[in-house]
């Protein structure tokens, strides 16, 4: 997978992974790969929610040693 | 200024106020559970999509006095403050959440024993479980104890009571439950019933007809009846020759569910003889103290949940259905969903996994659903 961008959220709670990830977004173009970190259980739920709702695709999520990985493609 | 309300403020107002809320999570969460009541009314918008405004959503809440809530409140906070900012007069925030929302206990006294001592229904209102504290002359028993046994800790030191007895009415499938925890902490005895434990990993004594409990000098006699049918094991007690703990076997608007630890065929028989035989041979003078509630509407003004068994035999849809295939289609068909990591759940009630602090929470989290119908 062509990851654009990495964003870490590792440490930070609801709803700042979020918020970071919709700032980091903003920069990005259409078709375009972020990569979330994230350690705040929440934002499994919150962010496949997120991605519907604001019209982007999560690809693909998957938990590593504790650590969420998100991927978004930018709608 | 934006403010906190803790769950027991939320909880006044859920029984005798009112309060307009705006529920911060996603969809699916809010849809799934979430804060009612009688004077409570609540929208839905996920925090997500109000990061960049809540211009969109102000002419749907009040001028003033809205309470914000999320599952934790980190959000609640941040949509609190843009309300504020936005001009809406005094805006709350649930403190700790859904999370303590669903955590929170509320004492309310029922009634006066025959020879001195009191019992007080603990009613988890953000979950819809009910226990109850029974005391007579300085001890005291606890029956279906929540898993945050703080509260009943608190209310026996301001009340100098010693907890002589942790009761079970059965293995429970909807909440972790703390009377074990309890038990070790002040060292009061263990009763669950013995159907119930075949797989326990600890040492209990056994809740089972003809092993009266008794509190107190004064005799407050807790007399145990086997009904199975929600569990094979399923004990309603009768206190004070007033009172009858019918667990998850009769609630007030419903019937318990024989399939939580997965025998739903196998137990309708029970059940049925349980409530319209064990049951209705009992004085219909007795309140009816269950486990659970399944409507904001069955709390009475106090916030407390009991009807008279007669009343119950009269208007309880579940006492009421006169054909058995009917009955056994009643309770094995078209039921709620099963309660969030059920499973997981019983083995922790049985002692077999145990799970941290955050993970039984987790576990717990959502609505009850023990009932047959929501």
């Amino acid at each position: 997978m062509n990851v654009t961008q990495t964003l870490d959220t590792k440490g930070l709670s609801c709803p700042m992974p979020i918020v970071k990830t919709k700032k980091a977004m903003d920069t990005l173009a259409s078709g375009d790969i972020l990569e979330v970190l994230a350690t705040d259980k929440g934002a499994v739920n919150d962010l496949s929610a997120w991605s519907k709702s604001s019209g982007h695709e999560l690809l693909e999520h998957k938990e590593e040693d504790g650590v969420f990985k998100f991927y978004i493609q930018k709608g | 200024m934006i403010k906190a309300l803790s769950a027991k403020e939320v909880a006044k107002r859920v029984v005798e106020g009112s309060m307009f809320i705006l529920d911060v999570r996603n969809e699916g969460d809010y849809k799934d559970w979430r804060i009612e009541g009688k004077g409570i009314k609540s929208i839905n918008r996920p925090y997500f999509d109000l990061i960049d405004g809540v211009e969109d959503v102000l002419e749907h809440l009040p001028k003033e006095e809205v309470l914000v809530v999320c599952a934790k409140e980190g959000s609640s906070v941040m949509v609190a403050e843009m309300l504020d900012e936005a001009g809406v007069k005094d805006v709350y925030y649930l403190e700790g959440g859904m999370k303590s929302w669903s955590e929170y206990l509320m004492p309310v006294k029922l009634g006066d024993l025959k020879d001195g001592g009191s019992i007080y229904q603990f009613n988890r209102i953000g979950k819809g479980c009910l226990s109850y504290l029974v005391e007579s002359n300085g001890e005291a028993a606890i029956i279906d104890s929540a898993r945050t046994i703080e509260a009943y800790e608190d209310f026996a030191k301001e009340n100098n009571l010693e907890i002589k007895h942790m009761i079970d009415t059965h293995l429970h499938a909807d909440h972790i439950s703390g009377g074990r925890k309890l038990a070790e902490k002040t060292g009061a005895t263990y009763w669950l019933p013995p159907k119930d434990a075949e797989e326990v990993t600890f040492s209990f004594a056994e809740l089972e007809e003809g092993n009266d409990i008794t509190i107190g000098n004064t005799k407050i006699e807790i007399q145990p009846l086997y009904t199975p049918g929600h569990t094979i094991g399923s004990t309603s007690m009768i206190v004070d020759g007033q009172f009858l703990l019918s667990g998850d076997i009769l609630f007030v608007d419903s019937i318990g569910r024989p399939d939580l630890a997965g025998k739903a065929e196998d137990w309708v028989s029970d059940l049925r003889d349980s409530l319209y035989n064990k049951y209705n041979n009992l004085s219909k003078d007795l309140v009816v103290l269950p486990a659970h509630f399944g409507k904001i509407s069955e709390l009475d003004e106090k916030g407390a949940v009991s009807a008279p068994l007669g009343e119950l035999f009269e208007k309880n849809d579940g006492l009421n259905i006169k054909n058995e295939d009917e009955f056994r289609r009643a309770v094995t068909e078209n039921l709620p969903p099963q309660p969030n990591a059920y499973q997981e759940i019983r083995q922790t009630n049985m002692g077999k996994i145990d799970p941290t602090n955050d993970e039984q929470r987790e576990m717990e989290i959502g609505p009850n659903r023990c009932a047959i119908t929501e």
